[in-house]
């Protein structure tokens, strides 16, 4: 058992350098000389200049020894120099993860927690016009754009209503003390993260009706009710049991697609996450900090599935690691 | 992905080859009698086929029939809809036609995605199929190539691509192409897995069969059922990446496209709703009439996992 986390891990930091070099790469193959970007438009005539600029920033080494020196910076933390803020990116970085990380986690919460309850009723009575409707509904969430499903919430609970924040995560003036400060964050939370949280509704809710379907005609269920267990019981603690791990299964193949679809809402309702980031330095071609964004956001995915990972083990004690790890 | 990563997986969920489809050669790959039968019974897929092709014919045949240009300022902007009729679905920040605009816009979503869908099933195909049908180290090295693709949050390296290589169709399918096709890859490894050592299959290679013969024309048709109904969602996938990559200010600035109008138009929203609800609910229609379709044929395959 712990052999294997051992592997799963060293598995992960195998995908995190992978991720480096990937970054590496795509700096490497942009169009454009990196001197010439460093120095601007003004000193990119001075053949000097340039020299002095590839000499100090170790671009005229060999392709391999700079790949070598990147990997060592971004192990010590060091992602470059955002050249628009002016400011390390790792801290441009950790400013922004946690609003992200804040918007993210309640979106998924909801949607699994949601999701499940829905996923399980319909699939106790299949045929009911719940039933239909949450079918219905997961097909209607697929199919909306996440931006633009934000805008409608908006067009409705804020503007023809009245009712929330849609904007930042803050008020200029907000009540002070935490308390008031969380009630702020919260108030503004609600929005961006029912727009997200919508989407993996309707996904896992479909999901979870499926796999329920399936497991409520296994021999163990069947047993479970012969023996005289009430309804209840089998359904939330022996059948769901079983019923939940293709949907840990899903959050963990699906991170980077709610991560994703973080960054569209991110700019909707502006935010200040790391989708904004990475908006706000296409717009300004601040590459440092994109490449940093992905980077970081690719972690963010890698341990994510490790945790599912980890988690199988504690939903069921059968599936073992290692058997995991070549699906 | 929106849903985009996992959609294809969970499309991946055990599909049975329908009876019927296991002869190898000729023909195979079509969908059979029964099958289509099943699926024009299905009043939902009806639905997706109907609306699609509405959708087809508004953008093809559109631009002849309501001749007006998107990028025309036609009146004062944002006029509501209604009010003129210059623009009867009112005019953009700009005072553009956004009827225009909508009817004009399917082009470049629909032929970007097309052109990724196309890219994700020749990368997808391939990388699964060599995995599958070789297995071993060839296997190992290829599906941890996959897993290193499924870490990268797909929009965001899309993002990243295009920002890197300027906005253009070309490089917004090429991006939307190198982030989705893990899924595609998945679904056909496991179908190639499975096949691969049934005796039609074993048949063939013992008739004397090269590999790339039987890859092609002995276990590829017969994996086909599933890798159908997975390019049919991945089109709305796809549609639904060209529209956020647009909206995000990374479509291609010379072709108008809904997600681009949204992108353009989100400063305006609260007080001109109908610049952004109309190309909105074009894409929404669009990508529905692709999830349609696909669960349609998915039903159709398999009669027996209907309604789950």
């Amino acid at each position: 058992m712990l052999r294997s986390i051992a592997a799963r891990i060293a598995q992960a930091l195998g995908l995190i350098l992978a991720v480096v070099c990937l970054n590496f790469l795509l700096i490497h193959i942009t169009p454009g000389d990196p001197a010439t970007v460093i120095v601007g438009e003004s000193g990119a005539g001075d053949p000097e200049l340039l020299e002095q600029i590839r000499a100090q920033y170790g671009l005229d080494r060999p392709v391999i020894v700079q790949l070598g020196s990147y990997i060592g910076q971004v192990a010590t933390g060091d992602l470059g120099d955002s050249y628009f803020f002016n400011q390390s990116v790792t801290s441009l970085i950790l400013q922004r993860l946690w609003p992200t990380v804040l918007l993210v986690g309640t979106a998924l919460t909801f949607a699994v927690a949601a999701g499940t309850m829905v996923g399980v009723a319909t699939a106790r009575r299949p045929e009911s016009p719940l039933s239909h409707g949450a079918t219905v509904l997961a097909l209607v969430g697929f199919s909306m754009p996440v931006f633009w499903t934000g805008i409608m919430l908006v067009i409705l609970f804020a503007s023809a209503w009245k009712l929330l924040p849609v904007q930042g995560w803050h008020d200029v003036s907000y009540a002070p003390g935490l308390l008031g400060n969380v009630a702020d964050v919260a108030e503004h939370l609600v929005l961006p993260a029912l727009t997200l949280g919508l989407i993996y509704l309707a996904q896992y809710s479909r999901l979870s009706r499926a796999s329920m379907l399936e497991v409520l005609e296994s021999d163990y269920v069947r047993t479970a009710r012969a023996k005289g267990l009430g309804e209840r019981r089998v359904v939330y603690k022996h059948a769901l049991r079983n019923a939940i791990i293709p949907v840990v299964t899903v959050i963990g193949l699906q991170f980077g697609a709610l991560l994703s679809g973080a960054l569209l809402v991110e700019t909707v309702f502006n935010w200040p996450g790391l989708g904004r980031l990475a908006f706000d330095s296409i717009l300004r071609r601040d590459t440092s900090v994109l490449l940093g964004v992905l980077l970081v956001s690719s972690g963010m995915v890698i341990v994510a599935n490790l945790l599912t990972d980890l988690l199988y083990t504690v939903i069921d004690p059968r599936i073992r690691l290692r058997e995991r790890t070549n699906v | 992905m929106s849903d985009v990563a996992g959609l294809g997986d969970m499309a991946s969920a055990d599909l049975p080859v329908a009876p019927g489809l296991g002869s190898g050669d000729g023909g195979a790959g079509r969908p059979g009698r029964e099958t289509l039968r099943l699926f024009v019974r299905n009043r939902a897929a009806v639905a997706g086929v109907v609306m699609l092709l509405g959708i087809i014919f508004m953008t093809v045949a559109g631009p002849r029939i309501y001749d007006h240009d998107p990028k025309d300022i036609v009146a004062r902007p944002l006029t509501p809809p209604g009010e003129i009729a210059e623009a009867r679905l009112g005019t953009d920040y700009l005072g553009r036609d956004v009827l225009a605009g909508v009817i004009g816009g399917g082009t470049t979503s629909l032929t970007v995605a097309a052109m990724a869908a196309a890219m994700v099933l020749v990368i997808g195909i391939s990388i699964g199929a060599l995995a599958g049908y070789y297995g071993g180290w060839l296997d190992s090295a290829l599906m941890r190539f996959t897993e290193f693709f499924q870490v990268l949050p797909a929009l965001l390296f899309a993002m990243v691509l295009v920002a890197l290589f300027e906005p253009s169709m070309w490089t917004i399918a090429f991006a939307i192409g190198v982030v989705a096709w893990p899924g595609i890859a998945r679904i056909t490894r496991a179908e190639f897995l499975r096949l691969k050592n049934l005796e039609f299959v074993r048949a063939s290679r013992a008739v004397g069969a090269t590999d790339w013969r039987i890859i092609r024309r002995v276990v590829f048709p017969n994996a086909l059922p599933p890798l159908i109904v997975s390019a049919t969602l991945i089109m709305g996938t796809a549609i639904l990446f060209e529209a956020g990559l647009a909206f995000l200010g990374l479509g291609d600035p010379n072709n108008t496209s809904w997600g681009l109008m949204i992108g353009l138009n989100r400063g305006n929203f609260l007080t001109a709703w109908w610049s952004v609800t109309f190309p909105g609910l074009a894409i929404f229609f669009t990508v529905l009439s692709f999830s349609l379709i696909g669960d349609g044929l998915q039903d159709a395959y398999n009669p027996k996992l209907r309604g789950r």
